[in-house]
């Protein structure tokens, strides 16, 4: 079990270090005064408020290939829709010339619906992350991603339930 | 038709189970001196399984749902069958023995021929028979969970009867569910510091850190083959009962995790074969088995559901679920092979407890257990003259007591009750004692509460709670039942989607008008909430009462399609 914990650390941090501003950014508020004076901030995808609006905003079109290589994982039914544990893994080999440059999670449906961006450079390693959502309701949550030559795959999307709950077996 | 080697063994064994259970068998040995529960040996290694006693330590009546349906692709499958169905599936005839183990037909009738079922005292009988025939080296219990909620006693011993009794039962493996609503810490407490059995769970990891919290599986050397138990805990536990219970653990079914676990357990572990111990529920048990290869053996609970007496099969996996309250003791007996399972004999015994004598030891631990608060337990409250159960995809005739009681006490004009599928029942004439009450209300979350509801908040919890039953993909079911409602009228469709299942609905006959607001007594909350114990509520109702008859339930008005569907046993009783 320590080693589980060891190795996670370590996954994690290596690819925060490489996105932290981007990373810390999807926590915030994207109307917010101090996201707007970041420098580079996509303020634009971030505020837009339909899914068509917000993939046009951040990557320029819609219609994106699914391809089995983008890799999400999030819960068939959330346990706190405050807080819905989601995981991205692309396959890359993250060399110098081939590599995922930026990874977009979008939520259907919220308010607004580009979640987070994720940037990341050949040093990261591994094209992983781990993070929270908020989930407003029932949704469907996707990832679009970007290789260096500009090469763009989604995820299938994966619908996650957001219910009161109660009345278990 | 071609035969492979593994179909021409599963003939075989269902072969065995039909003549133990034949005609013949079953009358000679009510009465005679033929015993149904002497069974011969096969292979090298043997499980049983039982799961979710619901800590019922004495026997109680358990009747089969007489509703129970299926949608999507298990519409008319096992275990969503009713009454004829059932018998008509498993091709067991329809003997009255037959009627009373697997249907809910003629049920009170029945209950006064065959007795009480299950029982610690009466399954330790059992279980150690077996151990003794077999060899107890040879042979593993393993306890599929919810073991440690459903009574007073389990209540007041914050579980710790119950662990007293499956370590004298001698489990060796065991899951969770209902165990977690006493909190992390009574749980880390009694695993760590009472419980003999290994507590398993693939799918139950560190909010924090997402680390395991628990052993995922055991390996056990039997026969000098290694046996795999992986653990598969109730995946929805924080949804469907109160996350703040367990607010470091986080759930899910996790069938990458459990395609890991597998390929651990054969490749790393060189097990010889794979079980799952699992409380998804049988039809997420199914879905699963469609997406993680390698698992042999899937024994599964938490549904309730009689899933015997031939197992389902998913691809190469065998699927049991072993029903509830001490009814069902499954054995499977294996031929285990060098890193394959080479044949099986499968046996679904029903545990009638006039049958089987008391385990004597068992007996004394339990009437142990109960003397600090016998007074309290066998307190009168009222006569029944109906027969009140619970279990069913709509309200069942002690939840409408309930219900009408909540509605009664707490002065509304509606009640709510949770679609739970435990809780006894009561046969007519019989006298409804604290116990009782108890068996159909004994949780940690047990607050009653008065709630001004809009109309459309009434349909909106509804349909939620509807969707968590009928979704057709079984990984979006959570395994209980329909809300059950007090004063509430509806038509309910269930092949529709979420939002559109409910129609024409109604408080006290009137249509419900969306911004209108209504009071609706309710309890067991997923918020930590101010109010009496839900018990205290419906014993004073009672006693109030006196004597108890249910005339009308509200069930809801079904759509013209469901008249064939085979989860109903008795159309008429919802318009059909």
């Amino acid at each position: 079990m320590k080693k589980v914990q060891r190795r996670q650390f370590l996954g994690t941090s290596a690819t925060a270090v490489a996105v932290a501003a981007v990373a810390g950014s999807s926590l915030l508020r994207a109307g917010s005064a101090i996201a707007g004076n970041v420098a580079g901030w996509p303020a634009k995808a971030f505020d837009a408020k339909t899914l068509d609006q917000a993939m046009t905003d951040s990557i320029g079109k819609t219609n994106i290939p699914v391809s089995a290589k983008v890799i999400l994982k999030a819960p068939t039914i959330a346990e706190n829709g405050g807080s819905v544990p989601v995981t991205i893994e692309v396959d890359s080999p993250m060399t110098a010339d081939d590599y995922i440059s930026t990874v977009w999670l979008f939520v259907d449906h919220n308010p607004t619906p580009l979640a987070s961006q994720f940037n990341f450079t050949p040093a990261c390693g591994k094209a992983y992350i781990q993070e929270r959502i908020k989930m407003a309701k029932t949704d469907n949550v996707r990832v679009v991603a970007k290789t260096n030559k500009g090469e763009l795959m989604a995820s299938a999307p994966k619908e996650v339930k957001v219910t009161i709950g109660g009345c278990g077996g | 038709m071609r035969l492979g080697r593994r179909d021409f063994l599963q003939l075989l064994s269902i072969a065995a189970a039909g003549n133990f259970f034949a005609p013949g068998a079953i009358q000679a040995a009510w009465g005679s001196d033929k015993d149904p529960y002497d069974i011969p040996a096969f292979g090298n290694v043997t499980l049983l399984h039982m799961t979710d006693s619901h800590a019922q330590l004495l026997p109680v009546w358990w009747r089969e749902p007489d509703t129970n349906i299926g949608v999507g692709s298990v519409l008319n499958q096992t275990p969503h069958l009713c009454g004829k169905w059932m018998l008509d599936y498993y091709k067991v005839n329809h003997g009255k023995r037959n009627e009373y183990s697997f249907s809910c037909l003629d049920f009170a009738t029945l209950a006064h021929q065959y007795g009480k079922i299950g029982g610690y005292a009466h399954i330790a009988t059992l279980v150690k028979r077996y151990r003794q025939q077999l060899g107890a080296e040879r042979t593993l219990l393993l306890d599929g969970g919810d073991t440690w909620q459903g009574s007073a006693t389990s209540l007041w011993t914050k579980g710790e009867d119950m662990v007293g009794a499956q370590n004298l039962l001698g489990v060796d493996d065991f899951v969770g569910h209902w165990e977690f609503t006493f909190g992390q810490k009574q749980v880390e407490y009694l695993i760590k510091n009472k419980l003999k059995a290994n507590f398993l769970a693939q799918n139950v990891f560190s909010n924090t850190w997402q680390e395991p919290v628990f052993k995922p599986y055991h390996i056990h050397e039997i026969s000098g083959r290694r046996i795999a138990v992986i653990g598969q805990a109730f995946p929805f536990t924080p949804i469907a009962n109160p996350a703040y219970l367990i607010p470091d653990w986080g759930f899910g079914i996790h069938t990458e995790n459990m395609q890991k676990m597998v390929d651990k357990c054969r490749q790393d572990e060189h097990a010889d074969v794979v079980v799952v111990l699992s409380h998804n529920g049988a039809d997420v048990d199914k879905k699963m088995a469609s997406l993680v290869k390698g698992i042999d053996i899937i024994l599964g609970g938490h549904t309730h559901d009689i899933m015997g007496p031939k197992p389902f099969q998913v691809g190469k996996t065998l699927i049991i679920n072993s029903s509830t309250n001490g009814k069902i003791l499954a054995r499977f007996d294996l031929d285990v092979g060098k890193g394959q399972l080479k044949g099986w004999r499968f046996h679904y015994l029903p545990v009638f407890s006039n049958l089987i004598p008391a385990d004597p030891q068992m007996e004394q631990y339990i009437a142990g257990v109960r003397k600090p608060y016998l007074e309290k337990l066998q307190q009168p409250l009222a006569t029944t003259g109906s027969l009140l159960y619970r279990r069913d995809n709509f309200n069942g005739t002690f939840d409408q007591l309930l219900c009408d009681a909540l509605r009664q006490e707490m002065d509304c004009e509606a009640s709510f009750s949770p679609g739970f599928r435990w809780g006894y029942c009561k046969l007519p004439g019989e006298t409804i004692t604290m116990e009782d009450v108890m068996g159909q209300t004994a949780i940690t979350y047990p607050q009653v509460t008065v709630n001004e509801y809009t109309g459309e908040q009434i349909k909106n919890i509804m349909e939620q709670v509807a969707d968590n039953i009928f979704n057709p993909n079984p990984y979006y079911q959570q395994g209980g039942d329909m809300i059950r409602v007090g004063n509430i009228q509806y038509h309910f469709n269930p092949d529709e989607k979420i939002y559109h299942r409910i129609s024409n609905l109604q408080i006290g006959g009137k249509l419900v008008q969306a911004n209108k607001k209504y009071k609706v007594a309710g309890w067991a909350a997923m918020q930590p909430v101010e109010g009496k114990p839900v018990w205290e509520v419906f014993a004073a109702w009672l006693q109030h009462q006196k004597h108890v008859e249910v005339d009308k339930v509200n069930l809801p008005i079904l759509n013209a399609d469901m008249r064939n569907n085979h989860g109903i046993a008795f159309p008429k009783s919802y318009g059909l």
